[in-house]
Parts: structure tokens; C-alpha cells; sequence
């Protein structure tokens, strides 16, 4: 349990951040294509008889990897690479499914996680990679600032703006990678979206974006390890419930929708005919 | 011509020389041949697609020409734009639609101006936020730093787009239509400003405009263009004629928006 509170405060830090970026930059489904990405190199490793995790890694680095070039080359919103390589995986594990003998057991693992018995190295694994995205968010804030509001506009002031934007992908990929044993490619996805959407009903500011999303994710976690402990239920599925929750109760006190009744009020009975 | 040569003489920032652009199928520019002397406020007008925002991207390297040779500030732009060049030159894209959640505000945009020049790892400084709240003091908008850059209306966004191209402290500023879709007193006051800003920096300007008589008030070179080529260049007295603006809007079927030369008058 103390292993699976560590993998929720690392995971949860790490995917949020990632969010953070996906959810701004309106590419949200990249968590399920990397997530699927790793599965079918998970499968091809099992066929091939090498580490399952290496295929993942491979797998699910090399999709983050080719999505920002294809959508440049091929002058795409980012979404349609994304799409093409999340069909291209399914289709790919389908294929590896279906050569594969026997169990599948080790592959659809790495689809579901299992944060109740995260290994030490799963969880080096994790520190390392979570301390890499909040040095990147800390160190590259302002680069990664410009890009998210537009990327012409970060090219012309003079930022390497594609090299920023391929970064952030290959960053967004090697979380995936990461967390896939401890989390799990179903979960990853939730946080992912879940905690950044969540702060993203709160405030304007990308720096307050990037702690509330943190934050969230951490306590999506914890709470639901915590209650899947008190009522005996799955751990994955309560905290992507827990997370999906919060995400709920920001939008219904997302002070971005409160319209100032007092300020409308004043209106209401004023002519309208400004020539008068 | 000779005015541009005596122009030249005080020093060439840029040089396109035979410039092709393609995009896909489109040739965006076929062999154009330009030089802008230090100091000087051109004016790119033309009909729809004649290829005036490519030059003005072959100049900050976003538009790539597949052949010709373009020179900026003493450097080729043969193999790209290099990021430490493009940091000083100014750019005002045309109007885009900014996202109302995009979470950045006006002040943070102005700010990324500054960004080419600090680098990486490199935080703004106190002197950056001091010139980022002048210019937006200057642009008028010092009342709506702090609001999404989402909330502002078009008129104040492309303030804003100027304020951010002028913390760059640019050598060049070009600017895409600056005043697109305005109305008439939000475009002349940004114009003012451009102006002011023109006289009062040591920058050369390139402004791309539908605007005829814009052009002619506030440019001492235009260039004409039409289906990527340049039509015509010089003093707007000496290119705006009525035979010139005929060729330059005529459709292709024989027929043309000319103005009436009492109007062409008035411009300059």
C-alpha cells in the first residue's frame, strides 16, 4: 500500500503536468493511442519472446515520437496522426493477438496496471520520469507557454518551436511509458485528462494550471486507493472515478461560467435606444 | 529607381533576389526580386493571392523559398531562418481567432517577445516586464494587462500582437494586415501608433495592406503585386497611376475595381 500511495503522488504528478499540455493544445486522445502503442509492443514482444516492457517502451516512444513530424509534413491538426497511429496500434495488437498462442496475460496487463503491486524499480522508474516532466515544465515553462498559445507566433519571436513541440510529445510518451506497469494504459489516459480539465475550469493562468492539475491528480490518487481500501473495490477504476468526480465539482463552481448577476441586473429596464 | 538605389546606399536589410515560393501545387511567388533599405516603411499591396504575406514570411524564414536567394541583415536564409535572427524581427500575423480559455493573458503575451532574446533557461528579468508594461501602456491597453488574451476584443488583440512584436526591440517589422477587419476609428488609431512606433524606432517596416490610400499615407515605398509577381515599386506618387492600379485589378476577364483619379488623388 505504501508502494501504490508513492506510484499515485509520482504517477499523479507526472500524467497531470502531461495533461496540462494534451488538454491546452487539444490533443487529448494522444493518451490512448500511446496507451494502445504500447500494448501492440507489448504483444510483439510476448510473440517474439523478448521483454514485453521493452516493446511497450519501444512502441509507445516511437508514436509520440512520429506524431508531431507527420502532422508538420503532412499539415495536419495534430489529431489526425494521432488517430491514424491509435487505428494503425489497434490494428497491430489485433494482428499480434491473433498470432499469439496461449495466455496474453503479461501484455493486457500493461493495458490495465495494477497499482496495488508496484515494484521498487517500477517506482525509480516513475521518480525518474516525474522529476524529468517538472524540470522540463519548470526549466522550459516560457517555451512551452508560447507554443501552447500559438506555434507561428513562438517560431517568429524566435523560440525553436518544433523542436519545443516534438519535445513536449516525446515527454508526453515517455510518461506513458513509465507509468504503464504501476498505472496502467486505462488509468494513465484518466489522468491525463481528468485533473488538467479539472483545473482548466479554474483559472486563466497556465502556472496555476500546471499546480491544480498536479494537485488534483495526487489527490485523485490517494483518495481513491483510500476508498477502494475502506469499501473493497477495484483501485484503478475508484480513482479514475475519484478523478472524474473532481472534475464534476469544477465544473459546477467553475467561476469562468458565473455571469456577475449584479452586473446584469443593472441593465435590465434600461432603454435600450442609445439615441434618446 | 534611382530613389531606391540612393536608398539602398544607406544600407540593404533585405535582399530577395528571384525568390520562388511554392505551396503544393501553388507558386505563391515566381521570381521576386526586392531590396529594403534600412529605415524605410514599404507598403505591399495587391488583389487576393498575389503573394504578399509570403514575402513577408520569406523574410522571417516561416515561408521557405525552393528557390532564389534571400539575404537578411547580413545573413543568407539559404539553409532557414535561424532562431537568434528571427528573435529580431518583428512579426504581426493576420488576425487570428485566439481560443476565449487560452490560459495566457495579454501581459504574458507581450512578454513572449521577449523570449527569442533571453533563450532558453533564462527568466524575464524586471527591466522585460518594465518594457512589456510601457508598450502596453503605449498600445493603450495597460487597463486590460492582466485579462485573457481570449477576452479582448479583435482591435485590442492586434495591439496586443504589436506590443509583442515591439518587445522584441525588432530590427524589421512586418505586419500582415494589421488592421483587417477594424472599424475606422480602432484602425486609424492603430495605424497612428504603427507610425509612431516607425518614426520613433530605428526599425524598418514592411507592412502588408488592402488599403490603397493607407498605403500611400503612411509608406514611402510600395510595392504592387499581383499572381506573385511585383507588378511595380516606388514612391506612391510615382506608382499609384491609374494605367498601373488598371493592371493591377484587372480579373482576367476584362474587368477591374479602379478607383476614380480624384480619389487617387487625395491618397497621396
Amino acid at each position: 500500500m505504501h508502494n501504490a500511495f508513492l506510484a499515485g503522488l509520482l504517477g499523479g504528478v507526472a500524467c497531470s503536468l502531461i495533461g496540462v499540455l494534451v488538454v491546452t493544445m487539444h490533443i487529448s486522445f494522444i493518451g490512448v493511442a500511446i496507451s494502445h502503442a504500447a500494448f501492440a509492443g507489448a504483444l510483439l514482444g510476448t510473440l517474439l519472446g523478448f521483454s514485453p516492457v521493452a516493446g511497450a517502451s519501444a512502441f509507445s516512444l516511437a508514436a509520440a515520437s512520429i506524431i508531431g513530424p507527420v502532422a508538420d509534413r503532412g499539415e495536419f491538426n495534430p489529431d489526425t496522426p494521432i488517430g491514424i497511429i491509435f487505428s494503425v496500434m489497434i490494428g497491430l495488437a489485433f494482428l499480434f493477438m491473433g498470432l499469439l498462442p496461449g495466455p496474453k496475460t503479461e501484455a493486457l496487463e500493461i493495458l490495465w496496471g495494477s497499482i496495488l503491486t508496484v515494484g521498487e524499480n517500477d517506482l525509480v522508474l516513475l521518480g525518474v520520469v516525474c522529476a524529468l516532466v517538472v524540470g522540463a515544465v519548470t526549466l522550459f515553462f516560457k517555451e512551452i507557454q508560447a507554443v501552447i498559445f500559438q506555434r507561428e507566433v513562438a517560431l517568429a519571436v524566435g523560440i525553436p518551436a518544433h523542436l519545443v513541440f516534438y519535445g513536449m510529445l516525446f515527454l508526453t510518451g515517455l510518461v506513458i511509458t513509465a507509468s504503464l506497469r504501476s498505472i496502467g494504459g486505462i488509468l494513465i489516459f484518466n489522468l491525463i485528462v481528468n485533473p488538467a480539465a479539472a483545473a482548466y475550469q479554474l483559472t486563466y493562468s497556465l502556472k496555476k494550471l500546471f499546480a491544480l492539475a498536479g494537485l488534483f491528480g495526487v489527490c485523485s490518487c490517494w483518495a481513491g486507493l483510500v476508498l477502494s481500501y475502506l469499501f473493497n473495490l477495484p483501485s484503478g477504476a475508484t480513482i479514475a472515478l475519484v478523478a472524474a468526480v473532481v472534475f464534476v465539482v469544477c465544473s459546477i463552481i467553475s467561476p469562468k461560467r458565473k455571469v456577475k448577476k449584479w452586473r446584469c441586473e443593472r441593465f435590465v429596464g434600461e432603454s435600450s435606444d442609445l439615441l434618446q | 529607381m534611382t530613389d531606391k538605389k540612393d536608398l539602398a546606399a544607406d544600407g540593404v536589410v533585405i535582399e530577395i533576389e528571384k525568390a520562388v515560393v511554392s505551396y503544393r501545387e501553388d507558386v505563391a511567388l515566381r521570381g521576386v526580386s526586392l531590396s529594403v533599405a534600412r529605415g524605410s516603411f514599404v507598403g505591399i499591396v495587391g488583389p487576393n493571392g498575389a503573394g504578399k504575406t509570403t514575402l513577408l514570411t520569406i523574410v522571417n524564414g516561416l515561408g521557405k523559398i525552393i528557390q532564389g536567394r534571400v539575404n537578411v541583415l547580413g545573413h543568407s536564409l539559404a539553409r532557414g531562418c535561424p532562431a537568434s535572427l528571427r528573435a529580431r524581427i518583428g512579426y504581426v500575423p493576420q488576425m487570428q481567432n485566439i481560443d476565449p480559455r487560452m490560459p495566457v493573458c495579454a501581459r504574458e503575451v507581450v512578454m513572449m517577445g521577449r523570449y527569442g532574446h533571453l533563450g532558453f533557461f533564462r527568466r524575464p528579468s524586471r527591466d522585460d516586464w518594465e518594457l512589456v508594461d510601457a508598450l502596453l501602456e503605449k498600445v493603450g491597453l495597460a487597463h486590460l494587462a492582466r485579462r485573457p488574451i481570449g477576452h479582448l476584443s479583435g482591435g485590442e488583440q492586434q495591439r496586443v500582437a504589436i506590443a509583442r512584436a515591439l518587445a522584441q526591440e525588432p530590427e524589421i517589422l512586418l505586419l500582415d494586415e494589421p488592421t483587417a477587419s477594424l472599424d475606422r476609428r480602432v484602425k486609424e488609431e492603430i495605424l497612428a501608433q504603427v507610425s509612431g512606433f516607425h518614426k520613433a524606432g530605428n526599425h524598418t517596416t514592411l507592412m502588408v495592406t488592402h488599403e490603397m490610400d493607407i498605403a500611400a499615407r503612411l509608406c514611402d515605398w510600395l510595392v504592387l503585386m499581383k499572381a506573385g509577381r511585383i507588378l511595380a515599386q516606388g514612391k506612391p506618387e510615382d506608382v499609384l497611376q491609374q494605367e498601373i492600379l488598371k493592371v493591377l485589378y484587372e480579373n482576367g476577364d476584362g474587368q477591374y475595381y479602379l478607383p476614380r483619379q480624384r480619389r487617387i488623388a487625395n491618397w497621396i
